[in-house]
């Protein structure tokens, strides 16, 4: 397990963390290469059904990061977000799955510092939780459910 | 039951409405949904404890609203998905004539949306009482048993999709499950699409569901689905401190915020 490096999806809006993310990058702080960043125009874009894909296809960790209450590029785009991700961490919950490996932040564009952080710790604690196996059985389960019923 | 059969007969026989929405006794003696159109046939119409089906389903159906102005026999669930029906704008307060049923089987009076609106303020609108203890039990088990009671129980589905088609609140015309570009849900039965399906479905309910267990009751394969948009209704009531269907201005909750809603987990 020691050599085990997490996959990490980053769901990231175009206005706050993607410029936060490059800032991180143009000021020169080093941060962990595990994360594949994903573009959106807002927070309020991000679909639960895309995260829910992300796991199904082989990510051990997501991130999912915008502008600050308030900050908006579309004035309301993460108020409505924040509360879809309310509902769907308590549904995830109450399904038994590990909410745990989705880290949920609002980084803004002057926050590069913190992109870092963010991304350090969601990789150390997923470094930690190890692979998701409990989500990639589900899936491979499924295939071969599939094969069997064809 | 003879005041109902009586008010529904008056109705259709002043031309008031051309339907009458109601349960009626199948050849087997359980209740199954009748649509009265003639003033003779509504000593058909029986209301008592045979009759669990939330008839609001059939508001939106075009074959139903085609035959014109109708009436509906209404418990409370039936009540607050007519009323949310009203917020969402898929169906209009002036077409509807509310022949509301007490929880004991008697006529109430309900003359329009805002009596309606009083019935439902001073009623339970928590989740059915077998309902929240058997959720009391599922938040009580581990993350892991609850992860192994949902693939056991997911297991099953076989996407006939009737927990969708009894849900009143579940109207579009094209589900996300008919999208395929992309496919968002596997159209094959496996456990993990069956999860995804089921999250999709109780994500697209949250804050819009009124606790009928109508989705649980039509699954053929004994799913527990309604706890999961009876989970969230709970959700809904701890963040937010509304409850669903109980106005006919409310918007859903995940379509509208307020700026200093609480959470814990966003850092």
């Amino acid at each position: 397990m020691s050599d085990f490096e997490p996959k990490v999806v980053a769901f990231v809006c175009n206005w706050c963390t993607y410029a936060g993310a490059d800032l991180t990058g143009t000021s020169r702080i080093k941060y962990a290469s595990n994360v594949k960043i994903i573009r959106f125009p807002c927070t309020g874009r991000i679909d639960f059904m895309l995260l829910l894909k992300a796991f199904a296809n082989g990510a051990d960790g997501i991130i999912v990061s915008g502008c600050h209450p308030n900050d908006c590029h579309y004035t309301s785009g993460n108020f409505h977000a924040k509360r879809r991700w309310i509902m769907f961490k308590e549904l995830m919950d109450f399904m038994g799955v590990d909410m745990n490996r989705i880290t949920f932040s609002w980084v803004s564009a002057a926050e590069g510092a913190k992109w870092a952080d963010v991304v350090n710790t969601t990789v150390t604690r997923l470094r930690e939780m190890g692979p998701y196996v409990s989500y990639r059985d589900l899936v491979n389960k499924s295939v071969e459910e599939e094969v069997k019923n064809e | 039951m003879n005041n109902l059969i009586a008010r529904a007969k008056e109705l259709l026989e002043n031309k008031i409405v051309q339907v009458i929405v109601g349960y009626e006794a199948g050849p087997t003696g359980v209740a199954r949904p009748a649509f009265i159109t003639n003033p003779a046939k509504a000593d058909l119409l029986i209301y008592d404890e045979r009759c669990v089906q939330n008839l609001a389903v059939y508001l939106t159906k075009p074959e139903v609203r085609n035959l014109g102005k109708m009436a509906i026999v209404a418990t409370l669930p039936v009540m607050r998905s007519i009323m949310m029906l009203i917020s969402e704008q898929q169906i209009f307060a002036d077409n509807i004539i509310v022949l509301g049923v007490s929880s004991d089987g008697s006529l109430l009076d309900i003359a329009d949306i805002k009596v309606m609106q009083a019935y439902i303020e001073k009623s339970d609108l928590g989740n059915p009482v077998k309902d929240r203890a058997l959720l009391v039990e599922l938040n009580k088990l581990s993350k892991e048993e609850r992860f192994a009671y949902w693939q056991k129980e997911l297991s099953k589905c076989i996407k006939c999709y009737a927990c969708r088609q009894a849900c009143p609140l579940c109207y579009c015309t094209r589900c996300t499950v008919e999208v395929n570009q992309p496919q968002w849900i596997p159209v094959q039965s496996n456990t993990h699409g069956n999860m995804e399906w089921h999250i999709l479905r109780a994500m697209h309910l949250a804050g819009r569901c009124i606790s009928c267990g109508e989705c649980g009751r039509a699954c053929p394969v004994g799913i527990p689905c309604h706890l999961l948009t009876m989970q969230l209704a709970d959700e809904v009531h701890n963040y937010f401190k509304v409850y669903a269907g109980t106005s006919e201005k409310m918007s859903s909750v995940l379509s509208t915020f307020e700026p200093n809603d609480k959470e814990s987990f966003i850092i």
